[in-house]
């Protein structure tokens, strides 16, 4: 495999909440993959398995084992994990 | 009624032995997409590289009929390419390609890659890709290719399979 950074954002395409965490990922110079999920809300179920919501955006950090949902969540955790090292 | 097919330039694509060019597009599965590079997937395994003309038409759904029917996603790992979008390529993995994923290259970029590219007559600005086979070792060794040499055309399915029988 080719290395494959630790983070991964599931998103839905031009979804304002999903950006909001991608500014805040680029703004700490954190490398993620972007995994791009369906419009249909009922056809998630990849990010219902990994966070128990079906709602993005979602966050699987693999540093830390932590897979949270909701971008307010997931900006104070960056704020509070990555934020030192900006 | 002679049935009209349309002789196409010969394409200077990756023949038995060459290594296949690597590169990287949105990579299409049932639940979600992402970029992948075809060398992360080779790495795991051969991988048998479909292209195909845009989702919708009948060629596209003819082939995913057959590799579905030939169950050929239990031997290797079968990855389509299309110029079609993700949206479309999910709604093609909702009816065909069962275990099978699909690069979307609306640009084009790899038919040219792979010298493959189709320009369609009557849809201006359109390219996209022959229909095409390239079975692929771990190190993108080609196995076995087919390109097609006229439109429209289908691989014989037969050789295919006995490529992937062989690995």
């Amino acid at each position: 495999m080719s290395e494959e950074p630790p983070i991964t954002l599931y998103r839905l395409q031009a979804c304002p909440f999903c950006e909001r965490v991608v500014r805040m990922l680029d703004e700490y110079g954190i490398d993620y993959r972007s995994r791009f999920v369906e419009p249909m809300h009922s056809d998630r179920n990849v990010v219902k398995r990994l966070s128990g919501k079906r709602s993005v955006p979602a966050l699987v950090d693999g540093n830390t084992g932590v897979t949270m949902s909701e971008s307010g969540n997931i900006v104070e955790y960056l704020e509070k994990t990555y934020g030192g090292e900006a | 009624m002679e049935f009209d097919v349309v002789d196409l330039p010969d394409a200077d694509h990756p023949e038995v032995g060459d290594t296949a060019p690597d590169f990287t597009r949105p990579l299409v599965n049932e639940e979600y997409w992402e970029d992948r590079s075809l060398s992360s997937l080779t790495a795991d395994g051969p991988v048998l590289l479909v292209a195909h003309p845009m989702d919708g038409g009948f060629p596209a759904t003819y082939v995913w009929r057959e590799i579905d029917d030939r169950e050929w996603t239990d031997e290797v790992d079968v990855v389509g390419l299309s110029i079609s979008t993700p949206y479309e390529h999910g709604s093609l993995l909702d009816e065909h390609g069962r275990d099978a994923q699909l690069f979307s290259d609306p640009g084009a970029g790899v038919a040219e890659l792979y010298g493959i590219e189709h320009d369609l007559d009557g849809m201006t600005g359109i390219v996209e890709h022959r229909p095409a086979m390239f079975l692929l070792a771990e190190d993108r060794t080609v196995e076995y290719a087919w390109v097609a040499s006229e439109w429209p055309d289908f691989a014989d399915y037969d050789a295919v399979e006995a490529a992937i029988e062989a690995l």
